[in-house]
């Protein structure tokens, strides 16, 4: 008896409960948050944050709050904006997707102080014997402390230096905050050229040390005529805001360590190795 | 339901019987969403929430059908069952009725269907077989008790991350070794008992 009595007892209301639940359901529905749903459909979905929102849902629904974040979706990219932009009818977003650029691009083409053959780790290189295993003191070490952080992959070793897959990298800055020498940095997504170094050292010390980097001449601030590049330090720095991306700059470069991207979108891409 | 007793309630669940750091219940909760302040305070108003109408509803149960049919044996399930129907009651409700409650309490609510806390306190109100506004009380200042814990324990820990501690004792270590000093901490409340 007391086993049909519990039987019962736990069976009957489980069965009630579950039909309170189901009929719960059915009254307190919620239909689609406004439209979020529509957009959360044009987003990626892969939650990856870096909108700087909890997921592409709490995104979606930023964006029905303030329609000009539509171009923060880092992954969806210009696509996605203007997708968005329509749907909410908001004006165009400027896109304002950023990627991760290694500023250096030495690599081989960088002297050696000494053969470093410690652990395989940027900031191991840096504790022992000075600032780096290279004689340029800002250049990448080339060791790839950054190419293990990285969650997507996006960083490769190309010839002794890191460079990153602009295409898969989202700014999460990881390997910003891992690089033992500071060099990268965040530069937009559709920066056509950019100037991949860092060195402050005048011109005749880096050329001892470096084949490519940059020795400060200002032949690219001469020639930019919307006065978007400046040496400051002797380096070579761009002001995106005024930058068209026409080319100029790579153009005369005498090192060619401006590349054009409209040419030639990194020319040492390491995608092209992998796939 | 004198005043007094609802003192005696309320210091003996807040203080002295602290469900997370004397009894050790919701321990699970209690270090997993103490990160930040503004997290905690969410979970435990969902804790609230829940351990104060999970008793009430429990208490119906265990004296109607339980007590009545003499199946004390199936409390635990029986509990565990109403809890979480009740749980998800209630999130469809408030997203319904209520939806800046719903934003506030967020994942926090469906979360805490099994938290051993909330069982914890229904199961102690039917060890104590107290009256049906008693229990609702206990369960109430228990939540209360969750709350204090565990707000202390946030901003502790939001001062650890400004901390130099040693590698081996960084993240889940230095939380615990905090989190049992607080306890000893409460430890000393235990003498309050003489009083009332």
């Amino acid at each position: 008896m007391d086993i049909l009595y519990s039987v019962l007892a736990l069976g009957g209301m489980g069965i009630v409960l579950g039909l309170l639940l189901a009929l719960a359901s059915r009254v307190f529905a919620v239909r689609g948050t406004r439209g979020s749903d529509a957009i959360l459909e044009l987003l990626p979905q892969t939650d990856c944050g870096a909108c700087g929102f909890p997921g592409c849902a709490a995104f979606a629904n930023e964006l029905l709050r303030s329609p000009a974040l539509a171009g923060e979706c880092a992954i969806g990219g210009a696509a996605v904006a203007e997708k968005l932009s329509a749907l909410l009818g908001a004006p165009q977003a400027k896109n304002t997707r950023q990627t991760a650029l290694v500023r250096c691009s030495g690599g081989l083409r960088a002297k050696n102080r000494y053969q470093y053959e410690g652990l395989s780790d940027c900031s191991a290189a840096t504790r022992i014997g000075g600032a780096s295993p290279k004689e340029c003191p800002y250049g990448c070490i080339g060791l790839g402390t950054c190419v293990s952080v990285c969650p997507r992959g996006a960083i490769g070793l190309v010839e002794g230096v890191a460079v990153v897959d602009h295409e898969r990298c989202v700014c999460c800055m990881k390997c910003a905050r891992a690089c033992p020498k500071g060099i990268i940095t965040a530069v937009p997504y559709y920066a056509d050229v950019n100037v991949a170094c860092s060195s402050l050292q005048k011109g005749a010390a880096l050329r001892r040390m470096c084949d490519i980097g940059c020795l400060g001449c200002k032949v690219c601030e001469k020639t930019c005529v919307h006065k978007a590049i400046r040496v400051i330090d002797n380096l070579a720095e761009i002001d995106f805001d005024k930058c068209t991306g026409c080319g100029d700059c790579a153009e005369k470069c005498p090192r060619k360590l401006i590349v054009d991207a409209k040419l030639d979108r990194a020319p040492r891409m390491f995608t092209e190795e992998h796939s | 339901m004198t005043l007094q007793s609802i003192v005696t309630i309320s210091l003996g669940a807040i203080l002295i019987e602290n469900f997370v750091l004397v009894r050790f219940l919701g321990i699970c909760p209690f270090l997993g969403a103490s990160k930040r302040p503004d997290t905690a305070f969410g979970m435990s108003m969902a804790v609230v929430f829940v351990m104060t109408a999970a008793s009430a509803v429990t208490w119906l149960v265990d004296r109607f059908l339980l007590r009545a049919l003499s199946l004390e044996y199936m409390r635990t399930v029986a509990f565990i069952l109403v809890i979480a129907a009740l749980v998800q009651f209630a999130e469809m409700f408030i997203k319904k009725y209520l939806p800046a409650l719903h934003s506030a309490l967020g994942i926090y609510l469906p979360l805490i269907t099994t938290n051993c806390a909330v069982l914890g306190v229904t199961v102690l109100n039917s060890d104590h077989a107290s009256g049906f506004i008693e229990s609702v009380f206990f369960a109430f200042f228990a939540g209360c008790g969750f709350t204090l814990a565990i707000m202390l324990f946030a901003s502790v820990r939001q001062r650890l991350e400004y901390c130099d501690i040693p590698a081996p004792f960084e993240g889940l270590p230095i939380a615990l070794v905090t989190a049992s000093l607080i306890s000893m901490a409460f430890s000393g409340f235990s003498g309050l008992q003489l009083l009332i």
